[in-house]
C-alpha cells in the first residue's frame, strides 16, 4: 500500500489552534494549586482569561487563512469564505459570552476552570460544523459541539432547574442526533457515499423516495438543533433552567453554526433538490415566526421570553434559506451578524440583574430600572427596539435585506407573514421598555454598580447596533462574498 | 444457500431477542437478551464480510456496554411494574404511531432505488483487497485522520463533562502522601524495648 500523504494543515489552522489551546487551558486548570478558595478562583479566572485570548487569536488566524476555497483532509474538510465568515460570528460570541460569563460564576460562586475550557472545546465543535465537507464530519462536529453544551447546561449542579434542563436538552438532542443518523443513513444508501460533491452529483436533480426520506430526516434533526417549530419545545425550558451565561451562549454561538450548518447541506449537496426542501422551509418559518411572536407575549421570566424571541428570530433566517439564493443567503448573514451583537447586549443586561446579591429573571424586576440605572435602561432599550426592527437600529436592516430577498425572489406571501409576525413581536419588546421607563420601581433597587466588563460589553453592542447604518457595506460585501462561494 | 439462511436465522434471533429486551418482565433477563441481540448482529456483520465491526461489537458491547448495564440494573433497585405503569394507557397510541411508521419505511424500502453512480462509489471506497483490519488501519490514520482526532476530542469532552458533573472535594478522606511517608524517620515509627529475658512483654 502506498505511504499517505500528510494532509494539509493550513485550512484547520484556527480549529487545530483552538483544540489545542483547549487541552492546555485544561492542564493549566488541573494543576493550579486549588486547595483553597482563592486558588480556585485564581485558577478559572486565569483559565476564562486565557481562553478569551485564545478565541481572539483564533480569529486572527481565521482571517489568515481566509480567502480562497480549500478542501483538505481527504474531502472531510473545506475552509471557504462561507466558513470564515461564520466562523469570525462564532468566535466573537463565544468570546463575548466568555467574557461575561467568568463575572457571573464568580458572583454565584460557581466558578471552575472547567467552564472556559468547555466553551472552548464547544466552539472548536461549531467550527468543525461549519467546515464540514462530509456526513460524517458533520456529525461528529456537531456531537462535539452538543456534548459540551449538554455539560454546559448543568454547570451549576446542585441547582435543581439547571440539572433538569441539561437533562431534558441531552435527552431531546441524543432523539434529534438518532433522527439525523438515521437520514443520512438513507442518504448514504441512494448515493453510496457522504461526501457532500459526490453526493450531489449522484443526486443529479432527481429525488427518489427514498433519499427524500433521508433528507426529511436529515432536515428534522437540524431543524432541531436550531430550535425551529415543530422542534422547538425544548428551548424555553433549557433557557430558563441553564445558568444565564450558559443560555447566552446558547442563543448566540451554537445557533449561528446549527443554521451555517443547515444552509451548507442544503445548498450543497441537496442544492439540486431546492424545488423538494424549499415548502418544507418556509413552512417551518412561518411556523417559527407564529410561535415565537404569539408565544413570548404570555411570558414572565425574561429567559423564556428571549427563548421564545430566538425562535422568532431563526424563523426569520429560514426565510432567507427558503429563497434558496445569493441574495437570501446573504440576507441570513447579514442578520445572523446583527444577531449576534443584539443577543449579547440583551444577555449582559439580563446578567446584570441582581437584587441583593440573587440573580433575578422576572421582567417585572426591571420596573423604574430607567431611574436608576439609565445606562443600562438605554442599552437595553437599543436591543429590544432592535429586535423589534426600529429603523434606523441594526435589526432593521436584517430583517429588511431578508424581506428583500423573499419580494425578489417571488415569495411576496411570506415577507408578508413575516412582516406580520414582527408587528407581533414588537408588542412584548415594547413591552419592556414600558416596564423599565414608565414602571414604578420596587421595594429597593438592582445591585449597582454594574460591574466592569457588562458596561464595557453594553458599550460595544450598543455602538455596533446604533451606528450599523452609517457603515454597512463592509459586512455585506463580506456576506455577500461568503454567500456566493456556497453556490 | 447456507449463507441465506444464516442470514434469516440471525436476523430472526436478533428481532426477537429486541422484543425480549423490551418486553420481559424481569430486568436482568432484558440485558441478557440485549447481550444476545449483540451477538446475532455481529453474526451478521461476520456475514456482511466487516469481521473487524463483529468482533468490536462482540468486544466493546457485550464486554463492556452490556456487563456496564448488567451492574447498574443489579444495583439499582428497579421495580419493572412501577416503570410500566402507563405502558397500557399510552399502548393504542404508541403501536399506532409505531405501525405508521413501519408502513412509511416499508414503503421506502419496497420502492428503493440507487443513484446509479453508487455502485461505483462504494465500489472506489471499497477496492483494496485484504483483511478488513488491516485495511482500516491503513485508512483510520491516513485518509479519516481528521474523524480520529475529532473523536478523541470528543471523547475528551465526555471526560471532562463527566468529572465537572460528579467531583466533589471529600473531608475526612485518607489519602497516600508519598511525601509524608518518606518523611517519617526510623526514629518516629520504631520503638525498641528491652524485654526480660522469660518474661514475657
Amino acid at each position: 500500500m502506498a505511504m499517505a500523504e500528510v494532509p494539509n494543515l493550513i485550512p484547520a489552522m484556527p480549529e487545530i489552534f483552538l483544540a489545542l489551546a483547549a487541552m492546555t487551558l485544561l492542564m493549566l486548570g488541573v494543576f493550579q494549586k486549588a486547595e483553597t478558595a482563592d486558588g480556585v478562583l485564581r485558577a478559572s479566572r486565569l483559565t476564562s482569561n486565557l481562553g478569551v485570548l485564545s478565541l481572539v487569536l483564533a480569529l486572527a488566524l481565521v482571517f489568515t487563512v481566509s480567502g480562497g476555497t480549500l478542501v483538505s483532509f481527504g474531502g472531510l474538510f473545506i475552509s471557504d469564505p462561507f466558513a470564515s465568515y461564520v466562523k469570525v460570528l462564532i468566535l466573537v460570541a463565544s468570546g463575548f459570552t466568555l467574557v461575561l460569563a467568568q463575572g457571573w460564576l464568580e458572583r454565584q460562586g460557581a466558578h471552575r476552570f472547567e467552564y472556559a475550557v468547555l466553551v472552548l472545546l464547544a466552539t472548536v465543535g461549531m467550527m468543525m460544523m461549519v467546515s464540514a465537507f462530509n456526513l460524517m464530519s458533520l456529525y461528529i462536529g456537531l456531537e462535539l459541539q452538543s456534548l459540551s453544551l449538554y455539560v454546559l447546561a448543568a454547570f451549576l449542579r446542585d441547582d435543581v432547574r439547571s440539572t433538569e434542563s441539561a437533562l431534558k436538552y441531552f435527552v431531546l438532542g441524543a432523539l434529534a442526533s438518532g433522527l439525523m443518523l438515521y437520514g443520512m443513513s438513507l442518504v448514504y444508501g441512494f448515493s453510496g457515499t457522504t461526501d457532500f460533491a459526490v453526493i450531489r452529483t449522484a443526486i443529479a436533480g432527481e429525488a427518489s423516495i427514498g433519499l427524500l426520506v433521508g433528507l426529511v430526516f436529515v432536515t428534522a434533526g437540524l431543524a432541531f438543533k436550531v430550535s425551529a417549530v415543530p422542534f422547538h419545545m425544548w428551548t424555553p425550558d433549557v433557557y430558563e433552567g441553564a445558568p444565564t451565561p450558559v443560555t447566552a451562549f446558547f442563543a448566540v454561538a451554537p445557533k449561528i453554526a446549527a443554521l451555517a450548518l443547515f444552509m451548507r447541506v442544503m445548498m450543497g449537496p441537496f442544492g439540486d433538490l431546492a424545488a423538494q426542501w424549499q415548502q418544507v422551509i418556509m413552512t417551518m418559518a412561518v411556523l417559527s415566526m407564529a410561535v415565537g411572536s404569539f408565544g413570548a407575549i404570555a411570558q414572565s421570566n425574561i429567559k423564556r421570553m428571549m427563548a421564545y424571541s430566538s425562535i422568532g428570530h431563526v424563523g426569520y433566517s429560514l426565510i432567507g434559506l427558503a429563497v434558496a439564493d445569493v441574495s437570501g443567503i446573504t440576507g441570513v448573514l447579514v442578520y445572523l451578524t446583527i444577531y449576534v451583537f443584539m443577543n449579547v447586549g440583551a444577555f449582559a443586561c439580563i446578567m446584570a440583574m441582581r437584587r441583593g446579591g440573587r440573580a433575578v429573571e422576572h421582567i417585572f424586576e426591571l420596573g423604574g430600572v430607567a431611574k436608576t440605572h439609565p445606562g443600562m435602561a438605554a442599552a437595553l432599550a437599543v436591543m429590544m427596539f432592535s429586535m423589534a426592527g426600529i429603523p434606523p437600529l441594526a435589526g432593521f436592516f436584517g430583517k429588511l435585506y431578508i424581506f428583500l430577498a423573499a419580494i425578489e425572489a417571488g415569495y411576496y406571501i411570506i415577507a408578508v407573514i413575516g412582516v406580520l409576525a414582527s408587528v407581533v413581536s414588537a408588542y412584548y419588546y415594547l413591552r419592556i421598555i414600558k416596564v423599565m421607563y414608565f414602571d414604578e420601581p420596587g421595594v429597593d433597587p438592582l445591585d449597582s454598580p454594574l460591574p466592569v466588563t457588562i458596561t464595557v460589553v453594553l458599550a460595544v453592542t450598543s455602538a455596533v447596533i446604533v451606528l450599523f447604518f452609517a457603515f454597512p457595506s463592509p459586512v455585506i460585501r463580506a456576506a455577500e462574498a461568503a454567500a456566493q462561494s456556497l453556490f | 444457500m447456507i449463507a441465506t439462511l444464516v442470514f434469516y436465522m440471525f436476523a430472526l434471533f436478533c428481532i426477537i431477542s429486541g422484543v425480549m429486551v423490551v418486553t420481559s418482565r424481569n430486568p436482568v433477563h432484558s440485558v441478557l437478551f440485549l447481550i444476545l441481540a449483540f451477538f446475532n448482529a455481529s453474526g451478521l456483520f461476520v456475514l456482511a464480510g466487516a469481521e473487524f465491526l463483529a468482533m468490536l461489537l462482540v468486544i466493546v458491547y457485550v464486554g463492556a456496554v452490556a456487563v456496564l448495564f448488567l451492574f447498574v440494573v443489579m444495583m439499582l433497585d428497579i421495580t419493572v411494574a412501577e416503570l410500566k405503569q402507563g405502558f397500557q394507557t399510552y399502548l393504542p397510541i404508541g403501536a399506532a404511531v409505531g405501525l405508521v411508521f413501519l408502513a412509511e419505511i416499508a414503503f421506502v424500502g419496497l420502492s428503493w432505488t440507487m443513484a446509479p453512480s453508487a455502485q461505483s462509489n462504494i465500489q472506489a471506497a471499497t477496492q483494496a483487497d485484504g483483511q478488513n483490519t488491516v485495511l482500516l488501519g491503513h485508512i483510520i490514520y491516513t485518509d479519516y485522520l481528521y474523524m480520529f482526532q475529532a473523536a478523541g476530542l470528543v471523547l475528551l469532552v465526555a471526560m471532562i463533562g463527566a468529572i465537572v458533573l460528579t467531583h466533589r472535594k471529600r473531608t475526612g478522606v485518607k489519602k497516600q502522601v508519598i511525601a509524608k511517608q518518606l518523611a517519617r524517620s526510623a526514629k518516629q515509627s520504631v520503638e525498641l524495648k528491652k524485654v526480660e529475658t522469660g518474661r514475657g512483654i
